[in-house]
């Protein structure tokens, strides 16, 4: 177990010139110790380069990885102690599932009886102790996952595990399970966990911490409910949620925030200028006509999705999406209504970062 | 699964004619005739007279067979005893990228292209103990080597040219079969812990079984029906020390004329050859896993 730090950058081209050439940009960031951590963006963002920093399959081109204040920027992943797992699972086709699982530990010269105990415990959280004796490579994708995962955690004294989209060949029933016994697992066995993904579904019910990337930059670290809440990049609100944070490009004058022709009272102090107004879909209310802080739209969509109502409006071009209770019948298609956009989650952006 | 019933339409049959004519006259017509040669005492051309199964009974009994079949099988299983682990070697120590890649694939798949009667006569020459590279160098250590006197120094030079020859075709096959191998797998035994032995015996041979099938069934099957190399180089000799199976057959067959016991004998030759390709495949499938994996060659 141990605390990671990183401060580095990572390009896969010699000399890098712009950001485009960096898979990782500069960056500073820490993993406590016993933490659950998701690293969360789009395919190509940077996340698997910087799991494959830290776990020492990728040196970094500039900068240092700390494992708990020592330098292991050069040190290979046994010496880092850390565990991994693959987006495919990757088991040894010619053992069976308990001496897949051992593998690991039998590398490291574990006593027999110790290694078969802990092998036994791990079989039975990942519920596979009924296979144990089969031979590995017969088995269903899913269940070779199960032992590309349990091989991850089988090792108590790992400095962290890092799973690299690991539920990808695991079918959606199964993904929950193994999800929720992932949580599990990291509060029985307190082990630092780091764990990959693109789906936000996924990361937000993993992670204590959520690092949400785009283009090779962490643009936020955050709890789910600061990522939901205050999203500090406009990256964020629009990737996070769904459907996503709604923006609405605004003026800042003398008279106070103006969209379109509409002015809007703003209780921060705003910086003058152009500037974005964002409110989750959650927030946006039906209001009654001149209600200050609302807008008329023009509805153009009403999406029925069960539990609510999935409202597409639109102010002088601009769209806004309302997740509405099924009951407001007053919502049509081609109807003129007055939303609430201005509240206590508004969230207001200049250059895509957070002003206030 | 359609439960409409289709109409029956028997001219479907005339699409498979074509692939039954090539196969008839390319397999099915030349082994009915051998097999019509085995049955009949060939006297002349024009006089033949049937004799049944005598032949085959003979030639099951015949000493000289026995003999050839026995080197036969020592010879083939030397082959794969040599080339299998060597080629293996070779496709574990070749690059993986770059120019370095390309250059020794080039290099090492030069003697594949070498037609058999070459490969026949280069052996003859660089085994010669006056002229050629080898025998020279042989004899200058104060080794009295001589391929076409000492029956073992010619059976050696057989195996030899044959590992010469072919030994880069399984390297080719294995280094095909490594090549195939997700970065994960090594990545993951890293982080495992394993040993480079480790990786060897439990991620790369276990991937590459299935090229390795069918490099074993190809190197068996070829060093099998081996003929014009050694019939260059030794002709057989000395005395009948390098006389494999088809060379035994072709001199009954041709040098004696005696149609007859050498078409028995095809037959069981082929027959041979079928049940060693039948246990071989079998029991290679066994060794791996699952056999679906077996045929990604």
């Amino acid at each position: 177990m141990a605390r990671i730090d990183l401060d580095l950058a990572h390009a896969y081209k010699a000399n890098p010139q712009h950001d485009s050439d960096y898979a990782l940009l500069p960056l500073k960031m820490t993993f406590e110790d016993g933490g659950a951590y998701a690293l969360l963006g789009p395919s190509g963002c940077g996340k698997t380069t910087m799991l494959n920093v830290m776990s020492g399959l990728l040196t970094p081109s500039q900068g240092h990885v700390l494992f708990d204040g020592r330098d292991m920027t050069h040190a290979t992943p046994q010496e880092r102690n850390i565990a991994q797992v693959f987006q495919f699972p990757v088991i040894y086709d010619t053992m069976t599932v308990a001496e897949n699982l051992a593998f690991p530990l039998r590398n490291r010269q574990w006593p027999k009886d110790k290694m078969d105990q802990r092998v036994g415990q791990i079989a039975e959280m990942l519920e596979m102790s009924g296979q144990l004796n089969q031979r590995a490579a017969g088995l269903s994708a899913d269940a070779k996952q199960k032992i590309s995962l349990g091989r991850g955690l089988v090792r108590p004294d790992v400095s962290a595990v890092l799973f690299d989209e690991p539920l990808t060949v695991i079918d959606p029933h199964l993904k929950w399970q193994l999800r929720r016994k992932l949580k599990q697992i990291h509060h029985e066995l307190k082990l630092t966990l780091i764990y990959v993904t693109h789906d936000q579904v996924e990361a937000l019910t993993f992670a204590d911490q959520v690092v949400v990337m785009t283009r090779g930059r962490a643009v936020q670290v955050g709890s789910p409910a600061d990522l939901f809440e205050r999203p500090s990049h406009t990256f964020v609100g629009n990737f996070i949620g769904s459907p996503g944070m709604n923006f609405l490009h605004a003026e800042v004058d003398a008279s106070g925030l103006r969209v379109g022709s509409h002015v809007l009272d703003a209780a921060a102090a705003l910086p003058l200028g152009a500037i974005k107004l964002g409110i989750r879909p959650e927030y946006v209310a039906l209001t009654d006509a001149q209600t200050p802080g609302a807008l008329p739209m023009l509805v153009s969509q009403v999406q029925d999705v069960g539990t609510h109502n999935i409202v597409t409006a639109s102010h002088h071009g601009q769209t806004v999406k309302a997740r509405l209770s099924t009951d407001s019948a007053s919502v049509k298609t081609g109807s003129t209504v007055w939303l609430q956009v201005m509240g206590a989650h508004t969230c207001f952006y200049k250059n895509e970062e957070i002003v206030a | 699964m359609s439960t409409t019933t289709k109409p029956v339409n028997q001219k479907a049959w005339f699409l498979i004619l074509p692939v039954l004519l090539c196969v008839a006259f390319s397999a099915i017509l030349p082994l009915m005739v051998v097999v019509n040669y085995s049955v009949q005492d060939i006297i002349s051309t024009d006089r033949r007279v049937f004799v049944g199964t005598e032949w085959f009974a003979a030639i099951m009994r015949d000493e000289e067979l026995h003999g050839a079949l026995l080197r036969q099988l020592i010879y083939s299983f030397s082959v794969l005893a040599v080339e299998l682990p060597l080629g293996i070697l070779l496709a574990l120590s070749m690059p993986a990228t770059g120019w370095k890649s390309s250059a020794v694939l080039v290099i090492v798949s030069l003697s594949l292209l070498i037609p058999w009667n070459v490969v026949g006569t280069i052996w003859q020459i660089f085994g010669r103990t006056d002229i050629g590279l080898m025998g020279a160098a042989l004899q200058g250590m104060g080794i009295a080597y001589n391929y076409t006197g000492n029956a073992n120094h010619a059976w050696f030079t057989v195996l030899l040219m044959d590992v010469w020859h072919w030994t880069p075709l399984v390297a080719l096959l294995g280094y095909a079969g490594l090549r195939s191998i997700p970065d994960a797998y090594y990545q993951a035994a890293s982080i495992d812990g394993a040993s480079k032995f480790d990786v060897f015996r439990f991620v790369q041979l276990p991937k590459m079984r299935g090229v390795l099938v069918i490099a074993v069934l190809l190197r068996f099957m070829d060093s099998f029906m081996i003929y014009t190399e050694p019939f260059v180089l030794t002709g057989g000799g000395p005395g009948n020390s390098t006389t494999f199976l088809s060379q035994f057959l072709t001199q009954k067959a041709v040098g004696q004329f005696d149609l007859g016991p050498a078409a028995a004998f095809s037959l069981i030759y082929f027959l041979i050859i079928l049940l060693f390709c039948f246990v071989l495949y079998n029991w290679m499938q066994q060794v791996g896993t699952e056999p679906k994996e077996g045929g990604h060659a």
